[in-house]
């Protein structure tokens, strides 16, 4: 998958970096990030979707005046463009367009919150496991172990084990997708490690945290930035998959996971219960996942053109 | 350029430093190394690339470890200090680095870069700092429009005078500067050397200079250590160094230098053995247009030939006295007159 992708990238990043005099790519270096973040295509494109995408789930109610939870008999398994359903009703006559508008801030809450959390350990433990080799022998022994698991039955049975709630969501997921970002912010601590400017704040005389947080940090900043996209629509794929299984969230929110579960039934002679919450997901893991890999070019010191 | 030398105690003592790096195959970098320096003197290491200088440097900074022997700095034994108590102690003792781009942190402006080490150590207030930035920029030769600019929008000469400006803000009493120059472009060393020597005469500085470039040596340092493998194969006064060298080694690179006059002894053969394999008795036995069968079982002891000079060969023990104080720990026994 995308996470072993980009595990790789940093290694090679870390041999480019280790041959030789210690020179950091141009790429890493935040004034070229910007510039060519926008006159790359993928980018601004993926950008451009997931901006549509959250504008219409935080705008949600100004979207649609039905509530994704309310239930119409009557208007049962409606199809698109039928009285005023956009995207027709599913077998409860819930309005599936506001199922695919609110559902997507459940998945924005999930995806931020999980990519946030993970991201944020991984980035602390990750500077601190390549910087203290005490640290780092325990910690990548913890690592194996959590990751000797597939990710799915890891967080299956953490999920299982706290009950179905956004809040189990969230923690399952964030318990599985830790690990390989902090694997990664590791190897680049690893390789900061040795840089000369590195070496230069020491003699100085700056303090060690001071070193991790003005040194060291802004080198690691840019594959937790690359990892990013890729933990998000890992999030986003993951809330889907629990929900599927039953795992997910609570019979009160909705979620595209969820709103495909309940599409299963009927998909034969209702297809766009299904159909809308699916390209809403597939466009969210797409844009994610571009703009993961156009992150990843841009910041890829192997394509540095000075 | 004349400088007076003061007769007081070292600032630096450097006592049979050693480190030797890994395991298979160990890397002996610098071995039984002996050096002092007066307060406001400018030693020199010269010696081809892969002598060991960078290495002498950071030791002498305690940026590595020592495998043996001690640093005295003003008296203190730098290896007995805590953590907190030698980065407390860098104050006092900075490098100026060989690549100035490498060494400048990137993501931090001229202001942050140069105020850094007078934040870290409690110096001043936030005016003081602003000022004393401000006055060593000047110092350095750099608009005051530099300090909101980052490291990528200098030249490389502009960049070391950053560094040199950055190793300056605390008035420390020791710089090593490790081939200050040599990243530089041919027409901006002069300006770098000059300023150097300017402000170690305006701010009181000892300096450890190391270099490969014996005309720069010359040109800057007091006293003049020559390496080769780790070692110090000859040391003295400037004058003794150029105008009476000893060393087969020295004598060798002094003629190395174009239009230097009549050349002393054939050209070297070979290269610089490598430190993880160095032969038997003397190191430079490999090279030596000179060598005769005792220099490859016995490691020559310093042998002082004048007040202060001393060369590691046993051509010189028919000049020298042999020194108190061995070159190498490790040497073989019978050796000295
Ligand atoms: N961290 C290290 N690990 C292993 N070996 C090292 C390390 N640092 C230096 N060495 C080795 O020690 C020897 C001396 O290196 P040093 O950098 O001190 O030489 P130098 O005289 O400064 O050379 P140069 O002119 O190339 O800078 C070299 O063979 C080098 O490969
Ligand atoms: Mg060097």
């Amino acid at each position: 998958m995308s996470l072993e992708q980009s595990d790789n990238l940093v290694v090679e990043q870390a041999q480019t970096l280790d041959s030789g005099e210690v020179e950091l790519p141009a790429a890493v270096q935040p004034w070229t990030t910007w510039k060519r973040l926008r006159r790359n295509f993928t980018a601004v494109f993926s950008i451009g979707i997931l901006v549509i995408l959250t504008v219409c789930a935080l705008a949600a109610p100004l979207l649609t005046n039905n509530a994704p939870l309310t239930i119409d008999p009557v208007h049962r398994l409606r199809a698109p463009g039928v009285e005023g359903h956009l995207f027709g009703t599913d077998y409860l006559g819930r309005d599936v367009f506001a199922i695919v508008l609110f559902g997507g801030r459940t998945t924005l809450v999930v995806g931020l919150l999980v990519t946030a959390i993970s991201m944020v350990i991984a980035a602390v433990l990750g500077l601190l496991s390549g910087f203290y080799p005490k640290v780092d022998a325990v910690l990548m022994r913890v690592v194996d172990g959590f990751m000797s698991f597939p990710s799915i039955v890891l967080a299956t049975a953490a999920a299982g084990y706290f009950g179905p709630s956004v809040a189990t969501v969230i923690l399952a997921l964030t318990i599985v997708l830790i690990w390989p970002s902090l694997r990664i912010v590791r190897g680049s601590a690893l390789v900061a490690r040795e840089l000369l400017m590195v070496e230069a704040g020491r003699s100085v005389g700056v303090p060690e945290s001071r070193i991790l947080w003005k040194y060291v940090f802004p080198i690691v900043r840019a594959p937790i930035l690359v990892q990013t996209s890729f933990i998000f629509s890992a999030a986003v794929l993951g809330e889907a998959a629990l929900s599927f299984i039953g795992l997910g969230v609570d019979s009160k929110t909705v979620s595209w996971g969820s709103a495909l579960t309940e599409a299963r039934n009927y998909i034969q002679n209702a297809w766009w219960i299904a159909v809308f919450p699916g390209i809403a997901l597939v466009l969210t893991i797409l844009a994610l996942n571009l703009l993961g890999d156009a992150l990843r070019d841009i910041l890829d010191p192997r394509l540095a053109r000075r | 350029m004349v400088k007076q030398t003061t007769a007081s105690s070292p600032l630096l003592q450097v006592e049979d430093l050693g480190k030797t790096f890994g395991q298979k195959p160990p890397v002996q970098a610098v071995r039984g190394v002996n050096f002092s320096i007066a307060q406001g003197q400018t030693f020199g290491l010269v010696g081809e690339s892969g002598s060991g200088k960078s290495t002498t440097g950071r030791l002498v900074l305690r940026l590595l470890e020592p495998s043996a022997g001690r640093v005295l700095f003003r008296g203190n034994d730098l290896g007995k200090l805590g953590k907190k108590e030698l980065r407390q102690e860098r104050r006092h003792m900075q490098m100026i680095f060989q690549d100035p781009y490498g060494s400048l942190n990137r993501w931090m402006s001229i202001r942050e870069t140069l105020e850094e080490p007078l934040l870290v150590h409690g110096l001043l207030d936030p005016a003081g700092r602003k000022q004393r930035v401000e006055t060593l920029l000047n110092e350095v030769g750099l608009p005051k429009a530099a300090l909101d600019k980052y490291p990528h929008e200098f030249s490389g000469g502009q960049r070391q005078r950053i560094a040199i400006a950055r190793a300056l803000v605390t008035e420390p009493e020791l710089i090593v500067a490790d081939e200050p120059v040599s990243a530089l472009d041919v027409s901006v060393q002069a300006q770098v050397l000059n300023l150097l020597l300017n402000l170690q005469e305006s701010h009181k500085m000892t300096l450890l200079f190391i270099s490969h470039d014996l005309r720069v040596v010359e040109f800057m340092c007091d006293q003049i250590a020559v390496m080769y493998l780790g070692q110090i194969m000859e040391l003295g006064p400037r004058k003794a160094i150029y105008r009476t060298p000893q060393h087969p080694y020295t004598r060798a690179l002094l003629d190395s230098i174009p239009g230097r006059g009549k050349k002393e002894l054939p050209r070297l053969k070979g290269e610089i053995p490598s430190p993880s394999a160095i032969p038997p008795g003397c190191p430079f036995n490999t090279r030596c247009p000179l060598a005769f069968d005792r220099c490859f079982r016995e490691q020559p002891a310093l042998y002082e030939l004048s007040p202060g000079h001393v060369s590691a060969c046993h051509l010189a023990e028919a000049e020298g006295q042999p020194q108190g104080r061995p070159n190498n720990i490790a040497m073989s026994p019978g050796t000295g007159a």
